[in-house]
């Protein structure tokens, strides 16, 4: 903004010149915006309180479609179950996992550009191509399962046992990090050596250093990756329909909400339920990034509140 | 936490500057040869999945899913892949034709987009560009699902349910994104040049395309490898939009032979080998471009 201002001002002709000019720009990403955003944002609040199924035009009624969500639907039910157990360990474990290959990134080493492409190699791969990878990796007779065996202990079942498929989800979930750890190493990069320097002088030992200086000064960072995992978590999708196939398999234990809403909408095109659901799908992800954001006060550290490293 | 406690190997800054001793280099050695076996083991167990898919591809069924493991394929089939190519009813060469086809169009369109409307908000004043911006970055917090049941809608009552048009306009989505780091650039950029250009009478898109434009090349190029990326791995989009085989991409291709063929991994570990390679090679070819990218479009804002 300060550039901005110490612009020098043209004429009035020179400044709508600007002005039209500007609005040129921007107008292929307004249309963008208003076609395909803001107007499904607007028509699906209006679906949610009909009866569509293409065929007709939509009928009104009210506020059936969330009546029943909230009372009528024992799918939905273990849909948000396993998706909130699958996002209560998915994103934590992740978050942790490219911090940690952050940290190991940002290393001094030879060659650690190297490692740093291989790293990012995982995050290359298709969804889908990593959900097949891991069908074959954790199949009963794969190379997890005859390593299992090697060792003496039973191998999980991981797509035949309820309790082992969302584990192996979220396994699935925390192969490619590549993103997140890009993200956290470019934090990792704006935290000034001379801070740990001074630590350093001061007797802080690494393991100090790394809970008063470059933890804190990472949690702008943490707060960014959580928040995006959460909303991307919550919307799990191509490894869950790989995996489990529509219906959730085994037991609908990899049934997620995508799901749900997918298959109301685009098998039974019951696209006014389906628009309920996802109204709700997102209010329930505002509602949940906002409590981040409430608590982020209390644990992310700004630049402005520095305290002397 | 088990990664938290590496951070304990990266030494203090304020080592003991005394050269020559021959403990303190040995020691040195001993630091460095501990990091890059650490780094080392982790690559290791990050690539072996895709080394299995690798290696996967290359072995028969039966060798697959055999105990004990065999690391290497004997004999190595390369027929695998001109077996997949060829699979009756599922033309692999085709979907990767229209995975290129996507991911390209898409590609161009978000460069050319982002470049644009990124340039309005940075350097241009019209009224409403602030409350523009924040609707812009507000529309990433949007679940796409929610989208997508009207906008199918909308598909369907134009006529083009099943055509090439659904994943192309609707890869688009990740505009503000890219919109936003190239935003950023921009703002970087010396005004001089600029007001110089003005000056001396150049249009506005003429100070766009041949000024700033190839000043900003390295963002454009992180975000044409990025859109190439995300839309290529794009499923749900086809899996909802598309209708005709022949117009399947290789992600949604392969889940249709998985769900089909379930027994033949062989070639299936063919398939996906071909659906991850040009992603491989696109990443190497400008891998010196990412870190930067990631870090302007930075977090701070």
């Amino acid at each position: 903004m300060a550039i901005l201002a110490t612009r020098r001002v043209g004429r009035g002709s020179m400044r709508r010149r600007e002005a039209i000019a500007g609005m040129l720009f921007v107008a292929p990403w307004v249309i963008y915006l208003l076609v395909f955003i803001a107007y499904p944002v607007l028509a699906v609040l209006y679906l949610s309180f009909t009866e569509y199924t293409i065929l007709e035009p939509p009928r009104l009624i009210g506020l059936d479609n969330y009546h029943r969500l909230l009372t009528n639907d024992p799918a939905l039910r273990i849909a948000v179950g396993n998706t909130i157990y699958y996002a209560l360990l998915a994103v934590p474990l992740r978050l942790l996992l490219a911090l940690g290959l952050a940290l190991l990134m940002n290393m001094r080493a030879r060659g650690i550009a190297v490692y740093r492409a291989l790293f990012y190699v995982p995050s290359l791969v298709p969804p889908v191509v990593g959900a097949i990878i891991f069908l074959v990796l954790l199949n009963p007779s794969g190379p997890v399962s005859g390593i299992f065996t090697a060792l003496g202990l039973p191998a999980p079942r991981w797509f035949s046992d309820p309790a082992w498929s969302k584990p192996a989800l979220i396994l699935l979930y925390l192969w490619p990090v590549g993103v997140e750890t890009l993200v956290f190493l470019a934090g990792l990069k704006e935290i000034p050596d001379s801070l740990r320097d001074a630590a350093a002088i001061d007797g802080a030992g690494p393991w100090q250093q790394f809970w008063r200086v470059t933890l804190p000064l990472l949690t702008p960072t943490i707060l960014f990756n959580l928040v995006i995992g959460v909303i991307y978590s919550f919307q799990v999708f191509d490894q869950a329909i790989v995996i489990g196939g529509s219906n959730g398999e085994p037991l609908e234990s990899t049934l997620m909400v995508m799901m749900h809403i997918y298959r109301h909408a685009f098998r039974y095109f019951a696209m006014g339920y389906a628009s309920a659901l996802g109204v709700v799908l997102v209010l329930a992800i505002l509602a949940l990034t906002l409590l981040i954001f409430g608590t982020a006060r209390r644990w992310v550290h700004y630049e402005a509140d520095e305290r002397g490293a | 936490m088990a990664h938290l406690s590496h951070s304990e190997a990266s030494p203090p800054l304020a080592e003991p500057a005394t050269p020559g001793l021959g403990r303190a280099r040995s020691q040195r050695v001993l630091v460095s040869l501990a990091r890059h076996l650490l780094l080392l083991a982790v690559t290791v167990v990050l690539l072996l999945p895709f080394y299995w898919m690798l290696i996967s591809a290359l072995k028969e069924t039966s060798q697959i899913f055999v105990q004990p493991i065999q690391w290497w394929p004997d004999p190595p089939r390369w027929d695998n892949f001109s077996r997949a190519l060829s699979y009756p009813g599922f033309p692999f060469l085709r979907f990767f034709g229209n995975s290129l086809f996507y991911a390209l169009s898409v590609t161009v369109g978000m460069v050319l987009m982002s470049a644009l409307v990124g340039y309005g908000f940075a350097r241009l004043r019209f009224p409403g560009r602030q409350v523009l911006f924040v609707c812009t970055l507000a529309t990433l917090m949007i679940p796409s699902i929610v989208t997508f049941i009207p906008t199918y809608v909308l598909f369907k009552q134009l006529g083009l349910l099943g055509s090439y048009w659904p994943p192309i306009l609707l890869g688009l989505r990740f505009s503000p994104f890219f919109i936003f780091m190239l935003r950023q650039f921009f703002l970087g950029v010396s005004w001089e040049l600029s007001d110089a250009a003005r000056v001396d009478g150049a249009s506005e898109l003429r100070i766009f395309w041949q000024i700033m434009l190839p000043l900003v090349r390295p963002a454009l190029i992180v975000v044409g490898v990025f859109s190439f990326l995300w839309t290529w791995h794009e499923f749900f989009i086809p899996l909802v939009y598309l209708t005709e085989r022949e117009q399947f991409p290789l992600a949604l291709g392969l889940f249709a032979f998985k769900n089909q063929r379930t027994v033949e991994w062989d070639l299936m570990m063919a398939a996906s080998v071909l659906a991850t390679l040009p992603l491989i090679v696109i990443f190497l070819c400008a891998q010196r471009y990412f870190l930067q990218g990631v870090s302007m479009t930075g977090i701070k804002g």
